[in-house]
């Protein structure tokens, strides 16, 4: 029936024009990288999150807040998972402001979240000229622009793709230059040029970042894991190992999500197929 | 309510005593489980068992959230925040929340296009149709309201943009606009607000569908052949043939919508919500929610000024003029015959128009400086704005008065016994 | 059953036919509500930021003999009192006879650290704050009622049944105690 096709046409199309999210006009395209967390199977590496504490805490924190970040959230299950004791003595390296304490400060303690850059937002606008952006959510908020059509084929299993903003954050921090590219023009063909105080990125839309390039090789020392397995300290790798742990620090019960995801889907189509045949049953005796 | 009779037959003094006082067991019994349906109803008619279920999937989540969430502008973001990582499977609620509203309109708009195919809203079912579409209007207000709560950069500024629609109406627009927002700007008083009337709308939702479904059981179900019932030979009672196909299509509808949940929460959303409101930054390119898009790309394809009205007045009318349309098709199609299966003129101009309603979607999420299809977005907007009204305005009233149609069936059961006769 | 049934198709399929089929159906369509109907409940349980609140830890090494601190614990307030010898003695002076609700200092102190008594600031009438080292057994008396307790915190006069509340807890060390 033409109706039909018509209709499922138009469901899968309005489907996955959907959001069509990052359409911003100067963004570029960044190269997708092989995260263990995508998929219907993704859980993250508990290694990786580590070492990307690691960097978020020595490089990162220093001028960028998590304020959603609880210290508890890396003792959790899913994540990091630093054991409890070694949580708590993090936590109280940290003085928390507390009106309630003596002297209005106090050591942390697990229920605490993340106590900040130690800066006020004024002294970071005078510093830098903005407050830059605080952590918590930030891998979510970040995305890379996909071609028409092929965004569609994010929405289905399989070729779903939800990883873009991991991805971007790393393509941003490999993406410096020490010169602009001499194929980089303006809207006008010009040659482009760096505005006072800024510095070219490759993935940065618009090209001028105001952050200098943070991290330089060998800059993070990484103990060997519990395995005895140890990575190369590059800034590739840094930036590989940050990404993940900012997507965990986003989206913290992804790996719990993604497996009560298949055990639903499961359940729905074993429920499906018990009720298509109970309906085929009643129906069997009427001609329609 | 309708010309069938109760068959039901209190089995106890208890439930005799009650169904003398207040018949609701044989009320129940007549309207969900006695009710004669026409037995022909295909996939497509379970859409409406889904969109309930979706209002009380809605609903449930919505009350839950509610109990977590803080509509302040300075507490408003982190407290969502909070429930997707601290309140106890709050992540799955709260993505099932936001999901749900893309799939409820994803099953709206198939419930519509399904009632414009098969001419569900003729001549008896006007109110049945009417009714709809003020579910459809009070579906986009409350979901609109729903995206602002959040208090993401998106859901500012499509609060800023879309209030200043209002804006638009000569002389009293300014005061309403400040009526609307409770200020000079979207600010605390707009988001309580918001959250009040997001938390009330959908119980006026449950009542106008309760309606709907009223205005349904008085002339009974249309059918994909369009013909009316004619005996009892064309019904089957809706229980257990229909329970139980439209509970099979609801556990089938739930696995894309399972998909999404568990496996790509904010893909439908935008990345941008996910920053907390800032009055002083736009995003560098705002897009509404998927299914505001058509509506949004008229809105936008209206560039030019007639007359005495200026082009974002006359944007405001075509936008409010698309949806206003619909409650008049009953009477703007002219055609006796019901079901477009009958109709092989009207098939190709109604495949044209659900292209062109994709393509409004597809024109309302892509840059307003954009090309496609080496069009310019502005041109093409206005075409398929064009046609949208066409559709309506100019197709269905005259295609009645020309269109051959093909010779209907005598009866429901005609078709079924003989399939040739169909198609 | 049926009087008025305008529908020949009543004779066929019985849908209350018991077969394999449809228990197994119900079965897991009930196995599907329990599934979704529990998350819904269990959201108003405690979260997580609440629960992590929950045992609190405090270092006792700044309470001096014969002083108080007042701690905030699960959003309501302890008493913790570094009791002096004075105090301890007449607690365990108390015949349990002449106590309304009869508990041993023992029970109401940890072993070892018999100075230390932790106790909910809540009297147990009404539950308004005791006021500390007051009324006529140099305990705490509540304002509200007039109730008094000892120096055990144990209720000797007034309107209240029980002692005073304690809370589970904890000597990690001689000068930290986790509560809760």
């Amino acid at each position: 029936m033409k109706m039909s096709k018509i209709i499922l046409g138009a469901l899968a199309m309005s489907a996955l024009l959907g959001a069509s999210p990052s359409f911003a006009a100067e963004a570029v395209a960044v190269k997708r990288e092989p995260w263990t967390f995508a998929g219907i199977f993704g859980t993250y590496d508990r290694n990786q999150l580590q070492r990307g504490f690691q960097v978020f805490r020595e490089v990162c924190a220093s001028c960028h807040g998590a304020n959603l970040m609880a210290f508890r959230n890396l003792a959790e299950p899913g994540g990091p998972e630093f054991s409890e004791a070694q949580v708590k003595a993090l936590a109280a390296e940290y003085e928390i402001v507390d009106p309630a304490a003596e002297g209005g400060k106090r050591p942390g303690i697990l229920a605490d979240r993340w106590p900040g850059t130690g800066q006020s937002e004024a002294d970071q606008v005078a510093a830098f000229g903005i407050v830059p952006p605080d952590f918590s959510v930030l891998a979510k908020a970040r995305g890379t622009p996909q071609s028409f059509p092929w965004f569609i084929l994010n929405y289905f299993p399989g070729t779903a793709y939800a990883e873009g903003g991991p991805d971007y954050i790393h393509a941003l921090l490999t993406g410096y230059e020490e010169e602009v590219p001499a194929d980089i023009k303006n809207a006008d063909g010009t040659p482009f040029t760096l505005p006072e105080g800024k510095y070219f990125n490759e993935y940065f839309p618009g090209h001028a970042i105001g952050m200098p390039s943070p991290m330089t090789d060998g800059q993070v020392v990484y103990a060997a894991a519990e395995d005895g397995s140890t990575v190369p300290q590059t800034v590739d790798q840094y930036s590989r190992d940050v990404s993940a742990f900012m997507m965990w620090m986003a989206e913290p019960h992804l790996v719990a999500r993604k497996q009560a995801g298949l055990q639903v889907m499961l359940f729905l189509v074993l429920f499906a197929g018990l009720l298509y045949a109970v309906k085929r049953r009643v129906w069997s005796k009427i001609e329609h | 309510m309708s010309s069938h009779e109760s068959s039901y037959v209190p089995g106890s003094a208890v439930e005799k005593w009650l169904d003398d006082r207040l018949p609701i067991i044989r009320w129940g019994k007549t309207h969900m489980m006695d009710f004669p349906t026409p037995k022909n109803l295909n996939y497509w008619w379970t859409f409406g068992a889904i969109l309930a279920f979706m209002l009380v999937v809605q609903i449930i989540t919505g009350i839950i959230l509610a109990m977590h969430y803080t509509p302040q502008v300075d507490l408003a973001f982190n407290s969502v925040e909070h429930i997707r990582r601290d309140v106890n499977g709050g992540r799955i609620i709260q993505a099932t929340h936001a999901v749900g509203a893309s799939m409820f309109f994803a099953a709206v708009y198939i419930h519509m296009f399904r009632g414009l195919f098969f001419g569900s809203y003729k001549q008896p079912r006007e109110v049945l149709w009417i009714l709809g579409v003020l579910i459809f209007v009070l579906m986009v207000t409350t979901a609109f309201m729903g995206y602002v709560l959040p208090w993401g950069q998106m859901s500012y500024w499509a609060a800023t943009v879309i209030t200043e629609i209002v804006g638009a109406v000569p002389v009293v627009g300014n005061p309403i606009l400040q009526l609307l927002r409770g200020g000079f700007g979207v600010d605390n008083a707009t988001l309580n607000r918001f959250f009040s009337l997001h938390y009330l709308l959908p119980f006026v939702i449950a009542a106008v569908v309760a309606l709907h479904i009223w205005a349904l059981h008085v002339p009974g179900n249309n059918n994909p052949v369009g013909v009316e019932v004619k005996s009892s030979r064309d019904t089957v009672p809706f229980h257990p043939y229909y329970t139980l196909k439209d509970l099979f299509a609801i556990v089938v509808f739930c696995i894309p919508f399972a998909w999404f949940v568990f496996f790509l929460p904010d893909i439908l959303g935008h990345a941008d919500n996910y920053i907390m409101a800032n009055s002083q930054v736009t995003p560098a390119h705002i897009v509404p929610e998927w299914y505001f898009l058509p509506f949004y790309a008229i809105l936008r394809a209206i560039d030019f000024g007639i007359l005495f009205l200026d082009s974002k007045l006359l944007g405001v009318l075509f936008f409010a003029g698309s949806i206003v349309v619909l409650f008049f098709v009953p009477w703007l199609d002219t055609s006796k015959v019901r079901s477009g299966s009958f109709r092989p003129i009207f098939k190709w101009f109604y495949g044209l128009f659900v292209v062109n309603f994709i393509m409004l979607a597809y024109l309302g999420a892509s840059a307003a400086d954009g090309v496609v299809l080496g069009i310019s977005v502005a041109d093409f907007s206005k075409i398929c704005t064009a046609y949208y009204f066409a559709y309506f305005l100019v197709v269905l009233p005259l295609l009645g008065r020309f269109e051959r149609t093909k010779p209907l069936p005598t009866s429901i059961s005609e078709p079924v016994l003989a399939p040739a006769a169909a198609e | 059953m049926a009087t008025q049934s305008n529908h020949e198709h009543e004779d066929v399929p019985n849908p209350g036919r018991r077969d394999f089929l449809f228990i197994a159906t119900g079965a897991v369509g009930a196995v599907g509500v329990a599934g979704v109907a529990w998350p819904l409940i269990n959201q108003l349980n405690p979260d997580a930021s609440v629960l992590a609140l929950a045992s609190i830890e405090v270092d006792l090494a700044s309470v001096q003999e014969g002083q108080s601190i007042k701690v905030m614990w699960r959003g309501s307030p302890l008493f913790i009192r570094y009791r002096t010898q004075k105090e301890i003695d007449e607690a365990k002076a108390v015949p349990l006879a002449d106590l309304k609700d009869p508990e041993t200092d023992e029970q109401r102190t940890k072993p070892g650290h018999e100075q230390w008594l932790i106790m909910k600031a809540a009297c147990t009438h009404l539950g308004c704050i005791p006021v500390g080292e007051s009324g006529e057994y140099n305990g705490w008396a509540c304002p509200c009622h007039g109730s008094q307790f000892d120096t055990a915190g144990r209720i000797r006069k007034g309107p209240a049944p029980k002692n005073l509340v304690l809370p589970p807890y904890e000597f990690l060390s001689d000068t930290k105690v986790k509560i809760g």
